[in-house]
């Protein structure tokens, strides 16, 4: 064991004493005299008294945690795709509340310096006309954005929400080494670090006084609510997106889900009359206010990038217009430039008349003639930072460069002077992280958030701490990377215990405020309702034919007993429309071995239709209206996903292990049906999940009955089958205590067929999606039925017409129920038409934006 | 001497569209030579919205928005100018180039502060070195800066090939430069690139070009449509227009609509629609003298 490193599993006492900081680093635990600082104490107790296992169990809880809530960060290049969860330190950052207010101090100013220089680059840009900042280092910052010169920002400030990255340098002063200002990122993952922490750590918590967080975000909600362009309530305010496949959109969805708004895309969103617009079912909701995480660039393909797909065209009209609040203003990105930090004490001291409490690393911009000379002299020691297009915020690091690379630096930075910025090298400051058993000294750095209020800027009582992986690292870049810590600031005084609920908070709205469902959320909602019952009834089909075919196995093919086998598979074809299968070309063969084509469908995350891609599209829109579920219901997505990854990773060789996965599936699956009843409020968009699990169940139900009773077998075979179909419907209970003598295809349709009661027949799905479809919003002219009702109750009039008796009547060849063949294929055909409807009428996405053709200007013809 | 001018942009869709934004910077703006007179933008089908500001390079935009299912869209600038033809002195005595490049780059003065933007690179004139070695024979040590422009801007004319078929408004610079051939705008661009590779400040123009051949003489080429060229910043004489297309400096008969760093900053029309699967475009221009002439 490496002698710097703290054992837990070495006893108690050298928990701490083999934590030794690194030389010439400020340490957050430890003073180089290797004194534990009086604000770790309480902590390192804990700590000890918890063990090794103690600590390891809790680690293991907060995992656990993280993985039930589906937290996940992307960064870029990561191998695992979406679904890496993120990574949580078990040990918090500990800062003392004095020393945390002067810290605070120094932010506010800052924000309001920025806020100051944001507002004149807009605008009258006096800092450049005064010489306080050089023309070239602003205009030829790619984040500068000329379109968005002018657009005023609502009460003149711009900038709204802020994040600042900090760390130590070796004698404990903080420096700030970058700013994030277009759509600043964290502030969801630094609460989700706390509740988790606080729910591993209850005692530790309580008891060390720690500044809460939620006042934070209410006043994250009373700056918006106060900017939203009408101030006459109710105000609506949006949380824009770029969509489920952004790096940070666990973030996104959880901090909507907190802040009590909507969460949309670009997509869902429009500008008309010169104003912002949410498209919701069938209106179109006036926008206030738009907290946004879509980068400046992105947001409006009309005046700003052409191709962008994320952003609203004339979104930055509307904003020119007044019509809209965005917060940040487009062009805030310009204050992320690493070169501004050169100027900031000059213009700290001509804004404000103050000196700038908290300061930069120190920083030279290229574009001067002197700093580069001096930058090009001491190369090897500094940072570079290059500033060009794209806005890079990658760092170089001259001094591990070889000769060769270094020389074609320098020859890059003589070119393009202005795009290089050069920071002094710190080494951040240590805070001690738990690695593996051991506690470990690791380069930290904090990200804390401020946002504009009337009477100023409030900062987070905390923020987001990140520690790298690997003690060597050179900086901790600002991508939001490495593991995570939560980050406490210890009052002196207990604290009351808050949240955002229940705050009788008059500025702010209830958050219980139900936000408008938009259409693309009611289009995810409705194929969540169709794939989780698609999925449902694909593994009960499956699961009642692998048990047929089991009971089969030590008779002979041809027994009696088992002819109803074909019949399941077949019906397992057309449910599961993975065809030819056992339907289409060379079925004999597959019917005579159904094993190999059954196990594809249980396993092969390639095959279309099967259950692997069925759940893996249920995910998918899950994960696109990721803020609209709870908690609880995303415990279970998780659990069906691993399901999934189980199935794929180790497709079963045989039905048994086969069985052994879709047991607890259907369980799992059957609690995601019932906690979407149950825990999701029964409105709009909850009608749409409705809609689509009635529909795809209906769906189900028919092509399962017409599947397995068209054709009229032997007595034997009809009695299995029939048995078969109650097990798949399960409605087996129900028909034993019903018709208790023997089985009747009759009986069976009245039953899961024409019964309103039974919540597994067709009648009673008609019943339901003509409920829930009536509670829909409807254009205003519409009068009497929609036509969507009007499909559905020709259905239902339908089936409960229908006399069940007429309906089995054979042909007369008497081998066929032609009459019941033909209705079931019709109503199949009636509610994929009501889905067609759905579709079109509601989820219907405006197309997608084109530019215009170019070259207006083209010369002499 | 007064001049009208009337630019008819029309769209035809294959398909209806439902709701289209719009900016067209199609007004002519003041400067030091033109004074606009009167200027309209007029939009068919009637635009729900329409408004005018004014961009940071002191263009004139119309915004505007149409939110009736339509398939054609037609936007006809009307305006009149009146413009001053410029008294150009002798390029000999004229600075030499560097010193020009001396002054933008230290000069305290607001109107070299604010020239220092176009000394920069942007999205559609990147540094190139095939355009600073294209600069290079005309930009001689010491060479008078208007002379070294007006030889520019002549090598430009000799060397460029004029094809409309060969570039688009996404052609890469490089690419014109690498096959000699291109478009007013394109030939601005080369200008631009050269100027601005040697620490000159350089802007785009956008605007039309009066056709009226007098007897005797060749057509200007130019005719009938918007018109593209480059200005260069003398300190002391202001903005000096010069037109690579037909090598010569801009006259009485070069209206001026719009200013930027490049064609995206000035595009006269832009915009972003909602169906209309594919459009095709057809564009109008005429240019008449007002009054004697």
């Amino acid at each position: 064991m490496p002698p710097q490193t703290a054992a837990l599993s070495g006893g108690p006492t050298r928990l701490v004493d083999d934590y030794r900081p690194v030389a010439g680093v400020y340490d957050e635990m430890r003073t180089a005299d290797g004194e534990v600082r009086p604000h770790w104490q309480y902590l390192i107790e804990v700590l000890r008294a918890l063990g090794p296992d103690g600590i390891e169990e809790r680690w293991r809880d907060a995992r656990r945690l993280i993985r039930d809530n589906g937290v996940t960060y992307n960064a870029y290049g990561d191998t695992e795709g979406m679904s890496r969860p993120w990574e949580l330190d078990l040990l918090p950052l500990q800062i003392r509340s004095d020393e945390w207010a002067t810290l605070e101090r120094g932010l506010i100013q800052r924000a309001e310096l920025l806020n100051l220089i944001l507002s004149d680059l807009y605008g009258p840009r006096k800092l450049i006309t005064a010489g306080l900042l050089p023309a070239t280092l602003i205009d030829a910052y790619p984040g500068y954005l000329i379109p968005c010169h002018g657009v005023p920002a609502t009460d003149d400030q711009p900038l709204v929400d802020y994040a600042v990255d900090l760390t130590r340098t070796p004698d404990g002063a903080w420096r700030v080494i970058g700013d994030r200002t277009q759509c600043p990122s964290g502030a969801g993952y630094a609460l989700e670090n706390r509740v988790v922490l606080s729910r591993v750590m209850p005692s530790l918590f309580r008891d060390s006084h720690v500044h809460r967080l939620a006042g934070f975000y209410r006043s994250v909600r009373r700056a918006l609510t106060r900017l939203a362009a009408r101030r006459t309530p109710p105000t609506r305010i949006v949380m824009m997106t770029p969509g489920p496949s952004h790096e940070a959109y666990f973030e996104h969805a959880y901090l909507a889900n907190y802040l009590g708004y909507n969460l949309v895309q670009g997509a869902d969103l429009s500008v008309r009359d010169g104003a912002l617009w949410l498209r919701t079912l069938g209106r179109l909701e006036r926008i206030d206010a738009v907290l946004r995480r879509v980068d400046d660039l992105w947001c409006d393909p009309l005046e700003l990038r052409e191709d962008s797909h994320l952003g609203v065209p004339g979104l930055t009209q509307a904003a020119r217009a007044g019509n809209v609040t965005l917060a940040n203003a487009l062009g805030s990105g310009v204050l992320e430039h690493p070169g501004l930090m050169a100027f900031l004490p000059r213009l700290c001291q001509h804004l404000l008349g103050e000196d700038l409490l908290l300061p930069d690393i120190p920083t030279w911009w290229c574009g001067e003639q002197a700093d580069m000379a001096r930058v090009l002299d001491e190369l090897e020691t500094l940072v570079i930072k290059p500033a060009g297009n794209p806005p890079g915020r990658r760092c170089l690091f001259p001094g591990r460069m070889d000769p060769a690379e270094r020389a074609a630096l320098v020859a890059r930075i003589q070119a393009e002077p202005d795009r290089f910025v050069a920071q002094e090298h710190i080494v951040p400051s240590t805070a001690p992280a738990l690695i593996g058993r051991r506690i470990e000294p690791r380069p930290t750095v904090l990200r804390t958030f401020l946002v504009a209020e009337e009477q100023g800027y409030t900062v987070m009582p905390g923020g987001l701490s990140r520690v790298a992986f690997e003690q060597d690292t050179p900086m901790i870049s600002s991508r939001l990377g490495g593991i995570g810590k939560d980050t406490w600031v210890l009052a002196s005084e207990p604290e009351r215990q808050e949240s955002l609920l229940g705050t009788g908070d008059l500025l702010a709205p209830a958050v219980a405020q139900e936000s408008e469902v938009s259409s693309r959320v009611a289009d995810n909602l409705f194929w969540i309702g169709r794939y989780a019952e698609r999925a449902e009834g694909l593994v009960r089909l499956l699961r009642i034919t692998i048990f047929k075919l089991s009971e089969r196995q030590g008779y002979a093919a041809t027994d009696d007993l088992t002819s109803c086998v074909p019949s399941l598979l077949q019906a397992l074809t057309h449910q599961s429309q993975a065809y030819p299968g056992f339907v289409g070309d060379g079925f004999e063969e597959r019917l005579r071995d159904p094993m190999p084509e059954m196990l594809s469908l249980i396993a092969d995350p390639e095959r279309l239709g099967g259950l692997p891609q069925t759940l893996q599209a249920l995910g998918q829109a899950a994960w696109s209206v990721r803020e609209r579920l709870s908690v609880d219901t995303w415990r279970v997505i998780n659990d069906i996903e691993e399901h999934l990854r189980a199935l794929t990773r180790r497709p079963p060789r045989d039905f048994g292990p086969a069985l052994d996965e879709l047991d607890p599936l259907v369980t799992a699956l059957v609690a995601f049906s019932a906690l979407t009843h149950e825990n999701m409020t029964h409105n709009e968009g909850w009608n749409f999940l409705e809609a689509g699990r009635r529909l795809e169940r209906g769906l189900n139900t028919a092509t399962l009955l017409r599947g397995t009773l068209s054709r009229i077998g032997r007595e034997h075979e009809e009695h299995l089958l029939i048995e078969a179909v109650l097990g798949i419907t399960d409605s087996l209970i129900t028909y034993r205590r019903r018709y208790q003598a023997g089985t009747r295809v009759g009986a069976l349709l009245d039953l899961v067929f024409q019964d309103e009661t039974n919540p597994r027949s067709l009648a009673y799905q008609l019943v339901q999606l003509e409920r829930v479809c009536r509670q829909m919003p409807r254009g205003e002219m519409a009068a009497g039925r929609s036509s969507i009702e009007r499909l559905i109750l020709r259905s239902l009039t339908g089936v409960r017409l229908v006399e069940i008796d007429r309906l089995i009547q054979p042909d007369r060849t008497g081998t066929k129920r032609v009459a019941l063949r033909r209705m079931l294929g019709q109503l199949s055909d009636q509610l994929a038409a009501v889905s067609d409807a759905l579709t079109a009428q509601y989820f219907r996405h405006e197309e997608q934006p084109h530019a215009l053709l170019g070259r207006v200007g083209r010369g002499p013809q | 001497m007064r001049l009208r001018v009337t630019h008819v942009t029309r769209y035809q869709y294959t398909d209806p569209v439902s709701l289209c934004h719009s900016l067209a910077r199609l007004k002519p703006r003041d400067t030091e030579r033109q004074r606009t007179l009167t200027a309209q933008v007029r939009v068919d089908p009637w635009p729900a919205v329409a408004r005018e500001h004014i961009d940071f390079f002191g263009n004139r935009v119309n915004y505007f928005s149409i939110q009736q299912s339509h398939s054609s869209l037609e936007v006809t600038a009307q305006s009149e100018v009146e413009i001053r033809a410029p008294t150009w002195p002798d390029p000999v005595i004229t600075p030499p180039w560097e010193e020009v490049v001396r002054a933008l780059k230290h000069g305290r003065d607001t109107r070299l502060i604010d020239a220092r933007l176009f000394t920069l690179a942007s999205n559609q004139v990147p540094l190139s070195s095939e355009a600073n070695s294209f600069a290079a024979p005309s930009f001689r040590p010491g060479r008078p800066i208007l002379e070294a422009a007006l030889d520019l801007m002549g090598r430009l004319h000799r060397d460029f090939e004029y094809d409309p078929a060969f570039t688009t408004i996404t052609t890469p610079l490089d690419e014109v430069l690498a096959h000699r051939r291109g478009v007013c705008q394109d030939f601005a661009h080369v200008a631009l690139a050269a100027l601005r590779g040697r620490g000159l400040a350089a802007r785009y123009v956008s605007g039309y070009l009066e056709t009226r051949p007098p007897p005797g003489q060749a057509k200007l080429r130019g005719a009938d449509a918007s018109h593209a060229w480059f200005a260069v910043l003398i300190p002391g004489l202001g903005w000096v227009d010069l037109d690579p297309t037909n090598d010569q400096a801009a006259q009485e008969q070069y209206v001026t609509v719009a200013i930027g760093r490049d064609y995206q900053d000035v595009a006269p029309l832009r915009g972003v629609f909602y169906g209309g699967a594919t459009h095709e475009l057809t564009v109008a221009v005429d240019v008449d003298r007002v009054g004697s002439g």
